[in-house]
């Protein structure tokens, strides 16, 4: 049985992260294949359906990550993003999604050590966890639904 | 009217005119000071010197007491005795887990909201409003009011009033009939604890606040502490010798200060105690 | 549970749109010599993507950055009729703006150009395998799925009037409206004291070349009143600001002088006559006086008088009117009233300056309880020539001089448990001038500092503290005071040495000078308030970056100059007022600002609907650019239809925060909107 690789989508902020990944990737630091980034100019722009939609396109893990507290390039989104994720986390526990799926983290645009870290504890995480398949799950139950 | 009162070491035995001044003018106030029963030792300096628990556990079982005894002011004349109460009180204000800890060491419910009143606190609230019909002989005398440290420090719990020049004492005297001088060692260290060790530092230091004082014209030093009192006072020998002069000014408490002006007998007052002889004469 | 999920997968579901089949997308993978090519198969990656629906033409090049890589897409975008371009590449970071200029060189709008970055975040971090290819392949499906939902975008003309208001008339106001006035355009500068020159004009030498300095301020002074690109309002403040960089609109009060400007001539008159004499001057720090009318100091500009109205006789009892009699052109006006005075500027200047601590939160230094305790600006006064007692170092008690002198530095500043925990920078510098000032003044006298640090960065500064040391014989005790009092006339300062092992150290001095700390002006925190702009605890304006932008702040067209910001010395003032009118410069190079497109824009539609927004402002909140205002719908006859928000492309910084805040989708950004991120997502993670 081949082992499963995890599916991990990252949203990052253009500011920080995705800069602290550029640098990363200047050091020639390796890390694993699975995680892929997606760009925003800042973590306040990302709203939770889009994590969602995440969850329901396949992904098993997502990682949220931006510039440290104070350091937002557009002062204060970071602090939103934080804030949402808070209220968020609550949310999906009562709905019985493993908050453990979702791993947020402050990146600088000089920490390119830390990303890698974080992107290889991530995907070692989300193996262990296991493939996300409630979605499939849900969406094979609304197709029998509406077949009859 | 009953208020707890809490005596301490000093109370009962170096400085007994303290307490008899206290216990005269209370009484010819109407004022009822019951003392706490089974209180012990505050634990002063040597505890808090050597284990954090016994510092906090020695105050707090004296206030587990007073809460017993139902009371709800706790009067505590001594300076030091009052702040490591107070100290203690405010420590586990802002520690519940301390608070319980002690508690259950103790073995005694603690509540842990008893007021505790200095002296100064209590003669303004029971005293100061009456002073007018209860002095008979006003003591018209330049007096330098003395604080010592502990009434105003560490200021953050003491929350003394400016305490770099209090005036609460300096209040009163002046209801008294006396001139409160204004001079600028109200606070500062006597030698405490040196008194002992080393006497010489007390002579200097107490030296350099009598010298202050008398240098001003103050015919008496005014004091509300025990501590402060013993080293003006017993060790003026080592003042004149640091000093190289003779110098007779006395040291009085603001408990014997009311008491003269109430007008009670200088034995009620117990003046007789002193090292220094105090010649204040009131005009009968 | 499932239900929930459900509604959850369905709502999402409905967010799935379909992409535009009209799109012409153009890929080009780069190889990037080997960068990429070494782990990532380009060619398989290239000819994947040929096969994603909507891309019209895909190849793989050794540099796309190059000039034959730029020509072969410019090439493509021609030949192919290409409506969108993703460029497989290294950061966009790197090169967005490159390949967007090729394009729009092209003719296509540079805003359908999109980067993959294959190389920083892919091939440089991963082994050659075919996992990374894999990687590679669903990175550039990720990009042209959002190209194809890229709309064309233009870069936002904003007008920009070239005027700019500088708020603060001291060096730093003086040298930001200088710079900008010589450079062609309007300024108007503003102070609120009757005078310009701010605290330095109080000063009597400056460090560290012990320069006289009202000989070094005042020409700027006069400078300042008679360039004709600058407007000089005194004895006025900053009432309103609104607006926006370019465009703001200020309203500024000129209080009421009580004196017809252009009738006064200056003379003075009225100054020598005036009966209330006994007014504390705060010019002198309180150490002198001044009357009811009055020229704050003989180098006034203006060099005319204002009344103050909260002492003189005819305000208070309506007697007097000495100064209306005697005036010779009778410019005395009792009737005149504040002017609320409303004009279009482009950018403003804060340059507010500081204030000195009251050292009265520490009673044991004695302040305000003896008179010959004074603060290290009540001693620029003492010595300067135009001062009290003409330069004189006099205690103010008796006004004889005093023989042995004490300064204390750190007086409040660095202080967590009582003053304030910065440290004011410019005292060890300034308690160092005053000892070798005091030292030159008195043949014979003794001065002490006591100290903990000596903080002397600057060019020439350490020179100079030595020079103090050495030279004039200036005693430093490294240690702290912990008490000053009175005995026998003499002032007794109690400290330690602790060079000396903490030795007990007491002086009797004449005269104790406090060098206290450097704090905000009162009503820092109102008039930033009043501009927008951030401030921080202490009330000091923030820049928007500490180290980037120290000029700037964080609303755009606002700019900062001086210790308005933090406590600093006169060159480090005047660079930095020079800095903050280089940046109005720029921002007046320009006719028309131009901006990136990529802002927030609440939708609309045709009636009835109008717009999806329901007017909650929740998207204003968010905003940390105030970018986002109320905009009403009205009919023909002006009835209002509908509330609902705006963004101001102007103002917008294109951060999206608002766009996550909206419940009803009501507002998107360009560039990074809701369908081009939902579609980023999906293609990133579906490989059909």
């Amino acid at each position: 049985m081949t082992e499963f690789e995890p599916k991990i989508v990252a949203f990052v902020c253009n500011w920080c992260t995705y800069a602290g990944a550029d640098l990363t990737g200047t050091s020639r630091i390796k890390y694993a294949t699975n995680v892929k980034i997606i760009r925003f100019p800042c973590t306040g722009r990302i709203d939770f359906m889009l994590l969602l939609k995440a969850f329901g396109e396949g992904a098993d893990g997502i990682i949220v990550s931006g510039c440290h507290p104070n350091d937002c390039h557009y002062t204060s989104g970071n602090f939103h993003a934080r804030r949402r994720w808070i209220m968020f986390r609550g949310l999906l526990d009562m709905l019985g999604i493993d908050v453990r799926r979702i791993q947020y983290s402050w990146v600088s645009a000089a920490e390119g050590a830390k990303w890698a870290d974080i992107v290889n504890t991530t995907v070692n995480a989300i193996r262990d966890l296991g493939p996300y398949t409630d979605y499939a799950k849900v969406a094979g139950y609304l197709e029998k639904e509406a077949e009859v | 009217m009953k208020i707890g009162f809490y005596p301490g070491c000093s109370l009962t035995g170096s400085s007994r005119e303290y307490n008899e001044s206290l216990f005269s003018i209370s009484k010819a106030a109407g004022i009822d000071l019951v003392e706490i029963t089974d209180w012990n030792c505050c634990g002063a300096t040597a505890a808090h010197n050597l284990n954090k628990e016994l510092s906090v556990s020695l105050p707090a079982r004296n206030l587990a007491l007073a809460e017993l005894d139902e009371m709800e002011e706790l009067v505590v004349p001594c300076a030091a005795c009052y702040n490591r109460l107070l100290m203690t009180q405010h420590e586990l204000n802002e520690d519940e887990a301390l608070k319980n800890q002690i508690a259950q060491k103790l073995q005694m419910p603690l509540k842990n909201d008893i007021k505790i009143l200095n002296v100064l606190q209590y003669l303004e609230k029971y005293f100061v409003p009456r002073l007018d019909e209860l002095v008979k002989f006003p003591l018209a005398y330049d007096v330098a009011c003395y604080y010592g440290c502990l009434l105003v420090r560490p200021n953050k719990v003491m929350q003394a009033d400016r305490w770099e020049d209090p005036m609460t004492m300096d209040a009163i005297m002046q209801k008294l009939g006396a001139n409160a001088l204004d001079w600028p060692f109200k606070t500062e260290c006597c030698g405490a604890g040196f008194s002992v060790s080393k006497t010489e530092i007390v002579g200097e230091l107490s030296g350099k606040i009598v010298r202050s004082a008398v240098d001003r014209g103050a015919k008496a030093l005014v004091v509300a502490c025990p501590m402060c009192h013993s080293n003006l006072d017993m060790r003026r020998p080592a003042i004149e010798s640091y000093l190289k002069r003779k110098v007779d000014v006395p040291v009085i408490y603001i408990t014997q200060a009311i008491a003269l002006a109430m007008g009670l007998s200088p034995k009620d007052a117990g003046i007789q105690r002193h090292f220094v002889p105090v010649n204040l004469t009131v005009n009968r | 549970m499932p239900e929930f999920s459900g509604i959850l997968f369905l709502s999402t579901s409905l967010l799935t749109v379909k992409p535009s089949c009209m799109s012409k997308i153009g890929v080009f993978i780069c190889h990037c010599g080997e960068n990429i090519s070494a782990t990532v198969d380009v060619v398989k990656v290239a000819e994947e993507a040929g096969k994603l629906e909507g891309v019209a033409f895909s190849t793989d090049y050794k540099y796309m950055c190059s000039d034959p890589g730029q020509t072969l897409i410019k090439q493509a975008i021609k030949d192919k009729g290409l409506t969108g371009v993703v460029v497989a590449a290294c950061s966009p970071r790197m090169h967005e703006p490159t390949f967007r200029k090729a394009c729009a060189e092209a003719g296509l709008n540079p805003y359908m150009c999109e980067m993959s970055n294959l190389r920083e975040h892919c091939s440089w971090v991963h082994d050659k395998s075919d996992a990374t290819t894999q990687k590679a392949i669903d990175l550039v499906r990720t990009l042209v799925e959002k190209v194809k939902h890229n709309k064309p975008l233009y870069n936002i003309k904003v007008p920009v009037t070239k005027t700019a208001l500088v708020i603060g008339g001291g060096i730093a106001g003086i040298q930001a409206s200088l710079d900008i006035a010589n450079a062609g355009h309007k300024v108007v500068l503003i102070e609120k004291d009757p005078s310009i020159g701010g605290h330095m004009s109080q000063l009597s030498e400056t460090f560290p070349t012990l320069d006289c300095s009202q000989c070094i301020l005042t020409p700027r002074m006069v400078e300042v009143a008679q360039h004709p690109n600058i407007t000089l309002l005194t004895y006025a403040e900053l009432e309103k600001l609104e607006g926006f960089i370019g465009n703001f609109k200020a309203t500024i009060r000129k209080k009421a002088k009580s004196i017809d400007e252009k009738l006064c001539t200056g003379c003075g008159l009225c100054t020598t006559k005036c009966p209330t004499k006994k007014i504390p001057s705060e010019f002198n720090t309180g150490l002198g006086f001044r009357p009811a009318i009055y020229v704050p100091f003989p180098q006034a500009v203006p060099n005319k008088p204002v009344i103050d109205k909260l002492n003189c006789q005819y305000y208070l009892k309506g007697k007097c009117k000495v100064c209306e009699k005697l005036c010779p052109t009778g410019a005395i006006r009792f009737d005149q009233e504040d002017e609320l005075v409303e004009m279009e500027v482009g950018a403003v200047v804060a340059a507010t300056g500081f204030n000195v601590m009251e050292p009265s939160g520490f009673p044991e230094y004695g302040y305000g309880k003896y008179k010959d305790v004074i603060t290290g600006l009540q001693f620029e006064r003492l010595a300067s020539a135009s001062g009290p007692t003409l330069g004189e170092i006099r205690r103010p008690s008796d006004g004889k001089i005093p023989q042995k002198i004490v300064f204390i530095a750190c007086a409040g500043s660095r202080d967590p448990a009582k003053g304030i925990p910065y440290c004011s920078k410019i005292c060890c510098m300034y308690t160092a001038k005053h000892a070798m000032l005091y030292q030159h003044k008195v043949h014979g006298g003794e001065s002490y500092i006591f100290y903990m640090d000596i903080r002397a960065g600057g060019k020439n500064y350490e020179e100079f503290t030595r020079r103090a040391i050495v030279e004039d014989e200036v005693n430093y005790i490294r240690g702290r005071v912990s008490k000053v009092y009175e005995e026998n006339g003499k002032l007794i300062v109690k400290g330690v040495d602790t060079l000396l092992n903490a030795k007990p150290v007491e002086i009797e001095a004449d005269m104790v000078v406090l060098a206290s700390a450097a704090i905000a002006n009162p009503g820092s925190e109102e008039l930033a308030q009043r501009m927008h702009i951030s401030y921080d605890a202490y009330n000091f304006f923030s820049e928007a970056h500490p180290k980037l932008k120290p000029v700037e702040t964080n609303t755009a067209g606002i700019f900062l100059a001086g210790a308005c910001q933090a406590p600093k010395d006169i060159p480090e003032t005047v660079s930095q007022a020079s800095g903050a009118a280089a940046k109005v410069a720029i921002l007046f190079s320009q006719n028309e600002l131009s901006r990136e497109p990529v802002v927030a824009v609440v939708n609309r539609s045709p009636a009835p609907l109008y717009s999806t927004c329901v007017g909650c402002f929740m998207c204003a909140t968010a905003c940390p650019y105030q970018a986002i205002s109320e905009k009403l719908i009205t009919d023909r006859k002006g009835n209002v239809i509908k509330r609902v928000a705006k963004v101001n492309p102007g103002l917008c910084q294109g951060c999206g925060t608002c766009v996550a805040f909206c419940r009803s989708k009501s507002i998107d950004i360009d560039g990074y909107s809701n369908e081009q991120m939902y579609s980023e997502v999906m293609a990133l993670l579906n490989n059909d």
